[in-house]
């Protein structure tokens, strides 16, 4: 049993990680129908922001500010760094290639992917990057905590899970309650119509990136809180993510999540109970079931092709 | 009426499904001394190309006896081999298969297995290898099954997880269920080198790389070249075009879509598994991570450089791409690939006409100020090494301070970038004006930072290179013009 509360807890971390990246793939995927390559490796840049900005404030053994600041900072500094570095991809590398056929903005996508990967690797090497949390104020993340049967929740876990939890309310709230929100499901729903009726697009398809990719960067932080970072996890980020965005039903922002948390706990409970090793197979057999199955996923719409 | 359907060439012979095949043939061709040209060199036969370029490929070990130049030309050959497989797919299907490289590592693995003491099976290579190719076919219809409709986003992140699930069941499969099948993240050693009639064919020769290998290849190269060429001719070849430019056209016409699909799929993997037995065969071991991304991006590099869709294209791509490589390993080497590279860069923009001059002039100059500036303020500033050394004219143009401080290779480089990308947007006069300092912080980047770190900097290169190309030239240097059907 109390294997079985860690493992969940485990799950749910990991899963919400998961659901923030699908997030950013199903939410451009929804208005360019665009398979962003380059989500992962924002992912990594966001971790890295994180860390350079852990170090300004003193780094986690010395900082200058007090703690939840600190996180808070940290995390908003990713953000903020993701949202420019995905408006400036969108900007140079995919909307050149709008109106190209569908293959070319994803081979454009693979070539930003790669160029970011390296370029990271060129600037901060290779080695992993440790956010160092525990120093914290000695542990305090990492001892305190939630007592669930004879499992203690470390509070560590429980900021990442619940700050995951309100960042996708927020992105809840984003889309379906304001203008702008408004403006990405239409476009998202049938583009050139939404011209028509006079949404800026491309103010949109920028509007979508920002949201998309601050949410990779805050998931990239919350990652690297827990494990340390290094500059080539953005590829296993980057199709965990999309394969979550597929199993919730691309396009869908309720799917996302649900595809996150599942890939979360497919995950955690096969390294649990079967074998660290085999958890890829595992996902990617949940995949190709989803594929057969139901290809349009768990929420999302079965496309309906129009000739 | 009878007549035009008797001479399809003299007028549209609409419904003939000849006509609608050639139509990359009938773009029009250049006026001028140029263009009689493009026209007599279009009449060569492509058999005589394929001679002709087999012949020249086969006169490299004769310039040059060195172990390294042949290795790099029997990598070149592979990689060729490799971008032929992956246009069947790419270029004429029309498909983005991620997980491309996954079939050249089985090809390997599965050589590997059939072919050393790991199993104790030593098949002789005209068994084990078409037995490979036939392996690496059904494998790639397999995979291609699952997703039915097999659209561009769907097939793409399958095959790239299945790119995943290839290293893992590699890496993992020291102990898979108590048995050591594939040697784990260790790799299978002692690999049989290519073996038929009780004779093998030596890897070494007096401890140089063996010559034998290369022509080898270089026969491989040929029947694959002329296979897949003949397919491409084909009533399946000519269907897959018709895909490639509209699947619902082509599905409306009667064409077998998904069918054609995995066709597609079968003929790349196989292609690639067929290359992967040549690289275990040569190498005398596998290992999990050379099958990966990197050499997926490289492989798409060379398809897309070279135009896809062309396989006299996806070849030139390969023979640039490859020695190019290699090149920006050496920083010497680097160095010139990088100063001819912006040097024709310049020319391309420009053409031959004053403003070139102008902006030569102003970089070179520009460069001389500052490097005398920098040295006046501080020695340290000019006081560093060349990486790789660098005599002349240059040592006195790029600034290379003895001591760079953490900050300097960030901001530089993402301030070239910036740079590099605000120029596209601004007006062509303060474009000019901002080129010449943007030139020098490139050179500058380039001696400091790039060339301190080949292994990334030359992948990025390749990211940049496939990206603008995406961008400014998606058909690549000799793919055929796409036509846009409204």
């Amino acid at each position: 049993m109390d294997t079985f509360i860690q493992l969940t807890v485990d799950a749910l971390t990991l899963g919400s990680i998961y659901a923030l990246i699908a997030l950013g793939y199903t939410l451009v995927y929804g208005v360019l129908k665009l398979l962003n390559f380059a989500h992962g490796d924002v992912f990594m840049v966001g971790s890295f922001i994180g860390f350079g900005v852990l170090q300004l404030l003193g780094g986690t053994s010395n900082p200058s500010v007090p703690i939840w600041l600190l996180l808070v900072l940290v995390t908003l500094a990713a953000m903020a760094g993701c949202a420019v570095l995905g408006v400036v991809i969108e900007r140079f590398a995919y909307r050149p290639l709008r109106d190209a056929p569908r293959i070319a903005p994803l081979i454009s996508a693979l070539g930003v992917s790669f160029f970011l990967a390296n370029s990271m690797q060129l600037l901060f090497g290779a080695e992993p990057r440790n956010y160092d949390t525990f120093s914290l104020s000695n542990g305090a993340l990492y001892l305190k905590g939630l007592d669930i049967g004879n499992v203690r929740v470390s509070l560590l876990r429980i900021i990442t899970i619940s700050s995951a939890f309100v960042l996708m309310i927020v992105l809840w709230f984003l889309v379906n309650r304001t203008r702008t929100g408004k403006a990405m499901r239409a476009t998202s729903f049938d583009r050139e119509a939404a011209a028509m009726m006079g949404i800026d697009i491309d103010r949109v398809i920028v509007f979508t990136f920002v949201l998309g990719s601050a949410l990779a960067g805050a998931a990239g932080v919350l990652f690297a809180l827990r494990v340390p970072t290094t500059v080539s996890i953005g590829f296993i980020a980057g199709l965990k993510g999309f394969t979550a965005a597929v199993i919730g039903g691309i396009g869908s922002i309720q799917g996302a999540m649900a595809g996150g948390l599942i890939l979360g706990f497919a995950e955690s409970y096969t390294q649990g109970y079967i074998s660290t090793k085999w958890s890829d197979l595992v996902v990617f057999s949940i995949l190709i079931a989803f594929m057969i199955f139901r290809p349009q996923g768990l929420l999302g719409r079965a496309e309906i092709r129009k000739v | 009426m009878s007549e035009q359907l008797a001479q399809p060439e003299h007028g549209p012979a609409i419904g003939q499904d000849e006509w609608v095949a050639r139509h990359g043939q009938r773009r029009s061709l250049r006026g001028g001394p140029l263009g009689t040209l493009e026209t007599r060199l279009l009449r060569v036969p492509w058999w005589a190309w394929l001679v002709l370029f087999l012949a020249a490929m086969s006169l490299l070990p004769l310039f040059s006896s060195s172990g390294y130049v042949r290795r790099v030309g029997f990598d070149t050959v592979l990689y060729m081999l490799l971008a032929l497989g992956l246009n069947v797919v790419v270029g004429w299907g029309g498909l983005l298969d991620l997980g491309f490289v996954a079939f050249y590592g089985i090809g390997a693995y599965a050589y590997a297995m059939l072919d050393s003491d790991k199993f104790g099976i030593h098949l002789p290579s005209l068994v084990s290898v078409p037995l490979i190719v036939a392996l690496g076919a059904v494998v790639g219809l397999l995979l291609g099954l699952p997703s039915r409709r097999l659209s561009g986003d769907y097939l793409a992140i399958v095959t790239l997880f299945f790119l995943q699930l290839f290293q893992t069941l590699t890496t993992n499969g020291d102990n898979a269920f108590g048995h050591d099948l594939t040697g784990g993240p260790n790799g299978l050693l002692n690999i049989d080198p290519l073996h038929a009639f009780g004779h093998d064919l030596i890897v070494q020769h007096r401890g140089v790389f063996a010559v034998s290998y290369y022509y080898v290849a270089l026969v491989f190269f040929a029947l694959v070249f002329v296979a897949l060429r003949l397919v491409n001719h084909s009533r399946t070849g000519r269907a897959w075009r018709s895909l490639r430019e509209d699947p619902l056209a082509a599905e409306a016409m009667g064409m077998p879509v998904n069918w054609l699909k995995l066709m597609a799929f079968s003929f790349g993997a196989a292609t690639a598994a067929f290359t992967g037995t040549l690289f275990a065969a040569l190498n005398g071991s596998v290992f999990p991570l050379t099958f990966y991304f990197v050499l997926l991006i490289i492989v798409y590099t060379m398809v897309i450089l070279g135009g896809s869709g062309s396989m006299p294209g996806v070849v030139l791509g390969a023979l640039i791409v490859s020695p190019l490589l290699e090149l920006l390993r050496d920083p010497g080497k680097s160095r010139v690939v990088f100063y001819l590279a912006v040097l024709g860069g310049v020319v391309v923009a420009f053409r031959f006409s004053r403003k070139l001059g102008l902006v030569a002039a102003a970089t070179a100059a520009f460069g001389f100020v500052a490097h005398a500036v920098a040295g006046a303020v501080d020695d340290r500033w000019v006081a560093g090494e060349h990486a790789g050394g660098a005599g002349g004219a240059l040592a006195h143009w790029v600034i290379v301070p003895s001591h760079l401080a953490g900050w300097v290779p960030v901001v530089s480089y993402v301030g070239l970038i910036a740079v590099g990308l605000f120029l596209t947007l601004v007006p062509q006069r303060i474009r000019l004006v901002l080129l010449v300092p943007t030139l020098y912080l490139a050179a500058f980047v380039w001696e400091n930072v790039m060339l301190v770190y080949p292994e990334p900097a030359r992948y990025i290169v390749l990211g940049v290179i496939l990206i603008a190309l995406m961008i400014l030239r998606p058909n690549g240097l000799l793919g055929e013009k796409r036509v846009e059907i409204i």
